[in-house]
């Protein structure tokens, strides 16, 4: 018998740790090249970053004096301002309240990512709840807790206020948008698709700085409101044209047997809408969801644009004085690491449900 | 008749006109509460103040203006800006997108760690805060006179990236157009003509070494080609200056759009089924041949669409610019606001600008998409 070739050997056995590093690190010889000269970059890199931030930073105030000379970071300018961050102008002994405040809304947004709470009647509980509470807490003037206005919000709280509330506000109102838009009366379809792609095309700032410079010629003036509350209705009615059209797209996946079911047993519109096709709709679209949510929550920091005292603006205060003028990077960081804490969360646990789904279809 | 009141057509009739008239009474509404308003102020209307000159001068403008340009001149100025650092934000993050996106699908564990690390810190910061922080860093790099610099041609400092730049004039910039268009007109006429490859290659470089002769000869002689900056007291003269908004703007959206765009970039590559690239490697390609000849022309069909959005996105993006003083489009048309009080008009203009850009964008990125359709029946 003629051996027409010779058997290949089996490849390197994954499950040791040699066959790991080799699988991982040195298929062959660029990718060993690549991995010396890059890795070496990697450790540097991170060496250094861990060196800064960690091993030669100034923690406390007390040694102040050590900043800025061949030292790495500076955060004694987080010990000594952190209140101004948290808490921005909000009254000094009334800033429990707003880190009460803060707790309920993000207890809310955890809460509400647990999927037993997940039905149409407890999910908008939850949040007028959640943001009741925090507004009672913020604003006071109940139970014996002094008044503060909003313009004395700032801060994080103020950050979490605005992503809260333009959530729950546009939340209805991309629900209506998706449905006009869809609408079997042409009207109402094409003036509803007509305002959502011109919202889209727009930029947020440009639609936030409109709301805050048009409103106050084209609206009289018992129905204004307070600034804060114009520039969360602006934010809003932008965030419910995104949020229609990622609805509308759930709406769509579904198959017609779902709605004509549902008519055929006599049930009525409304009853369809609520009851068969937006529970679906929004679970199919869950992951697209909380990525909205989670741009919402980047976007809330253009607000500082238009004079609004929230996490990002009050950052800037600090570095605004002649105090800690130098250390710029420490704060940016800082404010970086806060929103990160917030919007990694989130877009993990996106991530999470979409494997989880995924499973669920098999 | 109560028939007819109740039939679905009749309904579904008095529902729209119900809507419609509920629209135009919020337009009446908002008209004339708005005239009201406008009177009462004693306001300026209608577009006349584009005529009249603005009395400040813009930072940074591609086209020549000073503080005698009129409105509509600084605003198509700012609209310039504008599409300068967005097409430069595009491409840039693109470039850098499809590094991240190979680092990430890469075999090797090190270089999908740093890919994830890279789309992890820059996509869970707000682009604003991104924006802020490089402006910040570039505003306190050295004076000029203890500028970083590179080879002492290229210097950055407080004021910003200085480059060398070649010099062209009207005419140069004439015998370049002509050379492009010569050159495509060639491989046009190639394709018709069934030119090998090569034969395209050579008809082309022979163009634009013709070009180089023809440029070279006809300039004025003993003009410096390049002109490279140099230090003079204070400042730097020669060469050109990219100032620290400009680039706080473009590293920050860009560094921002790179990790979207590599996600995408990423997501496209891995909707490529393993059995074509397999196929490709069976038929003895090259890993890049595989790369270049079967993945990336089938990931940019999948990801196209969500590319064209983020782009859109990252143009809408530049209005930040605003934030860290830098004159582009928004910013120009609030510091009209301000000057000229005609907040309406101005607010019309910003938002047909965008709509346009946005639109001119869209339409462009579905051309594309129709010419890398898969073309059915071979």
């Amino acid at each position: 018998m003629v051996v027409l070739s010779q058997p290949e050997r089996p490849p390197a056995s994954n499950d040791s740790a040699l066959g790991w590093l080799r699988k991982n690190f040195f298929r062959s010889w660029s990718n060993a090249l690549f991995t010396l000269a890059f890795g070496g970059f990697v450790v540097w890199a991170l060496l250094s970053v861990v060196d800064w931030m960690l091993l030669d930073a100034v923690w406390r105030v007390a040694n102040r004096d050590r900043c800025g000379h061949d030292a790495g970071a500076c955060w004694a300018v987080i010990e000594d301002r952190w209140r101004l961050i948290f808490f921005g102008l909000y009254p000094y002994e009334e800033q429990w309240r707003s880190s009460l405040a803060c707790l309920a809304i993000t207890l809310t947004i955890v809460v509400s990512c647990v999927p037993a709470f997940w039905s149409a009647r407890r999910l908008p509980v939850l949040w007028l709840a959640g943001l009741g509470i925090f507004f009672v807490l913020m604003h006071g003037g109940v139970a014996g807790l002094p008044v503060v206005t909003t313009e004395q919000w700032g801060g994080l709280s103020l950050t979490l206020f605005i992503f809260a509330s333009v959530f729950l506000l546009g939340m209805p109102l991309a629900v209506l948008f998706a449905l006009a838009r869809r609408s079997s009366l042409p009207v109402i379809a094409m003036v509803t698709g007509g305002f959502i792609d011109i919202v889209r095309s727009l930029p947020l700032l440009t639609i936030l700085f409109a709301a805050a410079v048009v409103i106050p010629i084209l609206v009289p003036d018992w129905l204004q409101g307070s600034k804060l509350a114009r520039v969360i209705v602006a934010f809003a009615v932008f965030f419910a044209a995104y949020q229609a059209e990622i609805i509308r797209a759930g709406l769509q996946s579904l198959s017609t047997g779902q709605e004509e079911a549902a008519q055929a047993l006599g049930m009525p519109y409304w009853s369809v809408v609520v009851d068969i096709l937006l529970p679906q709709a929004f679970r199919n679209t869950l992951p697209s969801t909380i990525n909205q949510a989670v741009i919402t929550f980047k976007e809330t920091s253009i607000v500082t644009v238009i004079g609004f005292f929230e996490v990002m603006a009050s950052g800037k205060a600090v570095i605004g004085t002649d105090e800690w003028g130098a250390q710029f990077i420490e704060i940016y960081v800082f404010l970086a690491l806060v929103y990160f804490a917030f919007v990694f969360g989130l877009s993990r646990y996106g991530a999470w449900l979409e494997r989880r789904m995924r499973v669920g279809h098999g | 008749m109560t028939a007819f009141l109740r039939s679905k057509r009749v309904h579904a009739t008095i529902l729209q006109c119900v809507f419609f008239a509920a629209l135009v009474a919020l337009f009446v509404f908002l008209g004339t509460t708005g005239q009201r308003n406008i009177e009462a102020q004693g306001m300026a209307t209608g577009f006349g103040f584009l005529e009249r000159s603005t009395g400040w001068p813009m930072a940074f403008s591609m086209i020549e203006t000073s503080s005698r340009s009129t409105y509509a001149q600084v605003l198509w100025a700012g609209l310039l800006n504008t599409l300068l650092v967005g097409v430069l934000t595009l491409v840039f993050a693109t470039l850098l997108g499809l590094v991240v996106a190979f680092l990430r699908v890469s075999t090797n564990l090190l270089a999908r760690f740093a890919g994830t690390t890279f789309v992890e810190i820059f996509r869970n910061v707000p682009a604003i805060l991104q924006v802020v922080f490089w402006y910040a860093v570039l505003t306190h790099t050295p004076r000029p006179r203890d500028a970083y610099t590179l080879g002492e041609v290229a210097f950055l400092s407080n004021r910003g990236l200085v480059l060398p730049a070649p010099v062209f004039s009207g005419t140069d910039l004439l015998t370049i157009l002509a050379a492009l268009l010569a050159a495509f007109g060639v491989l046009a006429a190639g394709r018709k003509l069934n030119l090998t490859r090569r034969g395209r290659i050579l008809v082309v470089a022979t163009v634009i070494a013709l070009a180089v002769v023809l440029w070279l000869t006809g300039r004025v002689p003993d003009a410096p080609l390049v002109s490279v900056p140099e230090l003079a007291g204070l400042r730097f003269v020669g060469g050109m200056t990219l100032s620290p908004e400009f680039l706080g703007l473009l590293v920050g959206l860009s560094l921002f759009g790179a990790a979207y765009v590599g996600e995408i970039i990423r997501g496209g590559l891995l909707s490529v089924e393993k059995g074509k690239l397999e196929a490709g490697a069976a038929l003895g390609l090259s890993p890049w041949q595989v790369n270049r000849l079967i993945r990336i022309p089938l990931a940019c069909r999948a990801m196209l669409p969500s590319l064209a959005n983020q782009y859109i996105w990252l143009m809408k993006a530049t209005t930040l610019g605003l934030v860290i003083g830098f004159s582009d489009f928004f910013a120009i048309v609030s510091t009209s606001i301000n000057q000229s009080g005609q907040t309406l008009e101005l607010i019309g203009i910003l938002m047909a600008g965008f709509l346009l850009l946005n639109y001119a964008l869209g339409t462009s990125m579905n051309l594309v998409n129709r010419r890398l359709k898969l073309k059915g029946g071979h």
